[in-house]
């Protein structure tokens, strides 16, 4: 079969913040620019921040980066890359000054600034008073984002391809990466987009559990692709589990709620996390909490026939603060959980929110591998940036309203990266004849498939093993259990058959195929969390239960062929300033 | 043609909430629904996510929005 292939200067895959971020700066600079995404570019998930991006802007009290940076070390529980931290943390202010001259309408003081808002684990002073940095668009700062950038891509003329679906990484012998394979979903039809340069932003892949703050789109299809093509994923163990997704739909319910003073029952009426932070109490970091209301859960604790869930009380602040300040909150207790917080409490359950692993890249943009000699050699031509790239700035655990900030800061410094290399690079290197051949095969595959299974169930079974296995807390035999159940999953996933072969919006088919990426990012989680034998940030052991600096500060490295595991050191060292060494973490 | 199948992806949203009523109704409604209630409900899938979401919640009687509300109200059921 012959593919159509169109060339490009630079194919970005994924048009949430990140992506759209780094197409912004390549587009105004006057190259040729592709961007794909699945769903329209506003409906990315990026438009689901409502919290906030952080930036020392110092607007309401005093602040400065270096403090943020401190705040973003401690909270990495010192597994981030201090490098990137403070690239990252001294960018802040700018990137955000920046989106307002773009014409993002932030919320003002009365002084006409920015307004701020405080969020947990930041801190004035190196650990000293809470300190207030969140920059935010009312309840509405990654939709505000988001059209922002968009309105201002259009004028720059980047060419979005919507409804797409970016099927496999294209490289040559020498690991160049070339391009994408990816699919039409409109048409069914398959196209080779040529590239000098190609970044990933496809966001995360929470949806491999079952509880889940994710939208669906969110099946870490930058990851497989990568792993497919001989990339290793980094640090896959570390996921952060939000401490209130609604019970049995795991939409969020925003940290404000226990912020306005909001707190957690289990069955017994008792406000347990007294006991566990008897200092920050329900306003501990999210693995505190989180790992808190697992302890209640499974000591019999909990709520409902099968006690399984906890209950976040407000009706003690009044209707009217409710409706005044957490009208959100309301609307989605009511349609989600049938109980209106003024009156009752909602049920809730810690939720898989956020990946801190990913794609390594170091703070250009630049996709890193132990490929060719070193530990961190540049793949040419690929580029990563957004929660599909591990840069790493969050480390074991990722900081409220750091993400929105990582998007920004990384898609602009990896377009500006790409700006310098295709200086170099001026021309495109020769496509190989096979370059669409793994997408075709796994197409192939789906089409001839007799007496497979099923692509939903087949998919909860993979979200279940998930979950019952590599949750909040983690146990070395279900673990070592959990290996080889989601090893037997991944097989079942490639026998996968739907009825539907038609071309014209197959959506049975995108399933199928995000099915094959949700297992490539299951089994890199599971093998990366069994070999990793001490507790640090979101990976909680019960067997290991201290974090073990001799013997595991260093990052993970998932290779997929053949499911081996390497290591890395952690970047200690800063670009300008002293290091922070590893301390006892406690909020 | 693949109206259905159409539809069903532009279900596909960012935000969760939005994915889960909407997939909803095209379990429960879709099938049911005559043309000018295709047409209405493709019109409400094109707009942002944090609009929709607040049509569906928020219940008021736009006046705007009259064209719409049949299938806004099959929506804000499920
Ligand atoms: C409910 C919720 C609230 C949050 N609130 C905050 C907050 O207040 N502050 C904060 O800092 N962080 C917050 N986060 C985290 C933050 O929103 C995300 O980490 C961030 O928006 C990710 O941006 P991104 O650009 O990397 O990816 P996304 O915005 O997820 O975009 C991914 C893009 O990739 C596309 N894509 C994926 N796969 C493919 C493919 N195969 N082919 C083509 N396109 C593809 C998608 O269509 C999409 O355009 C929140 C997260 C959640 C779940």
């Amino acid at each position: 079969m012959t593919v159509a292939r169109r060339k490009f200067d630079a194919v970005i895959v994924g048009a949430g913040g990140g992506g759209m971020r780094a197409a912004l700066q390549l587009s105004e600079a006057g190259l040729k620019v592709a961007v794909l995404s699945k769903v329209f570019p506003t409906r990315s998930h990026t438009v689901a921040a409502q919290g906030g991006i952080a930036a020392a802007l110092g607007n309401v009290t005093e602040d400065n980066w270096h403090w943020h940076m401190y705040d973003t070390v401690k909270g990495s529980d010192y597994l981030g890359d201090q490098d990137a931290i403070e690239f990252m943390c001294r960018q802040a202010s700018e990137v955000v000054y920046e989106l307002e001259h773009y014409g993002m309408p932030f919320d003002r003081l009365e002084n006409g600034k920015i307004y701020q808002r405080p969020f947990g684990g930041q801190s004035q002073n190196f650990g000293g008073a809470q300190a207030t940095r969140s920059c935010a668009v009312a309840d509405r700062t990654g939709h505000a984002m988001l059209h922002t950038l968009y309105q201002r891509n259009v004028r720059a003329n980047t060419q979005f391809f919507v409804e797409w679906m970016g099927l496999d990484l294209i490289r040559d012998e020498h690991g160049d990466v070339l391009g994408v394979s990816a699919l039409d979903i409109e048409t069914g039809e398959v196209m080779i987009l040529q590239a000098r340069a190609t970044l990933f932003a496809t966001g995360g892949g929470a949806r491999i559990f079952s509880a889940s703050t994710n939208a669906f789109i969110n099946t870490g299809d930058g990851l497989a692709m990568a792993a497919r093509a001989g990339v290793p994923l980094q640090d896959m163990e570390f996921w952060q589990f939000h401490p209130t997704g609604v019970y049995g739909v795991g939409i969020l319910i925003s940290e404000a709620v226990r912020g306005e003073g909001g707190y957690l029952l289990n069955k017994d009426g008792e406000r347990f996390m007294e006991r566990y932070a008897p200092h920050a109490k329900d306003l501990a970091s999210r693995d505190v909490v989180s790992r808190a209301m697992t302890t209640e859960i499974k000591e019999g604790r909990a709520c409902g026939r099968d006690a399984d869930h906890l209950l976040l009380k407000l009706d003690h602040l009044g209707e009217d603060v409710i409706k005044a300040r957490l009208p959100g909150i309301r609307e989605i207790a009511i349609k989600f959980a049938h109980a209106d917080p003024v009156r009752e409490p909602i049920p809730v359950v810690p939720t898989a929110h956020y990946m801190m692993g990913g794609i390594p890249t170091n703070f250009h943009g630049q996709v890193v591998a132990p490929y060719k000699t070193g530990p961190e050699e540049v793949v040419q031509g690929f580029y990563a940036v957004g929660e599909c790239a591990c840069v790493s700035v969050h480390g074991a655990n990722r900081l409220g309203t750091n993400s929105l900030l990582d998007i920004l800061v990384f898609g602009r410094a990896a377009g500006n990266q790409i700006i310098e290399d295709l200086k170099r690079n001026t021309h495109h290197k020769h496509l190989p004849g096979d370059a669409a051949d793994k997408a075709l095969a796994r197409l192939a595959r789906l089409d001839s498939q007799k007496d497979g299974e099923n692509v939903a169930q087949v998919g909860d079974m993979l979200r279940k093993t998930m979950q019952a296995h590599c949750g909040v807390f983690r146990f070395a035999d279900l673990l070592k259990q959990g290996v080889d159940k989601i090893s037997e999953v991944a097989e079942r996933v490639k026998n996968t058959e739907i009825r539907d072969k038609s071309r014209v919006f197959n959506t049975a088919r995108v399933e199928a195929l995000e099915l094959d990426n949700l297992a490539e990012v299951a089994v890199a989680t599971m093998v990366s969390a069994q070999a990793r034998k001490e507790s640090r940030g979101a990976h909680a052991r019960d067997d290991f239960p201290h974090r073990d600096d001799d013997k595991w500060l260093k990052h993970t490295l998932y290779f997929s062929e053949d499911r081996r595991l390497d290591y890395k050191p952690v970047r200690l060292k800063p670009l300008t300033v002293e290091s922070f060494p590893p301390k006892a973490r406690t909020y | 043609m693949k109206e259905r199948e159409r539809a069903r992806w532009r279900c596909r949203r960012g935000l969760l909430e939005l994915d889960i009523v909407l997939q909803r109704f095209m379990d429960k409604h879709y099938a049911a629904l005559d043309e000018a209630g295709i047409r209405q409900f493709e019109m409400l899938l094109d707009f942002p996510d944090a609009d929709l979401w607040h049509m569906i919640v928020q219940k008021d009687e736009d006046e705007g929005k009259a064209d719409m509300q049949p299938v806004l109200r099959l929506l804000q059921s499920v």
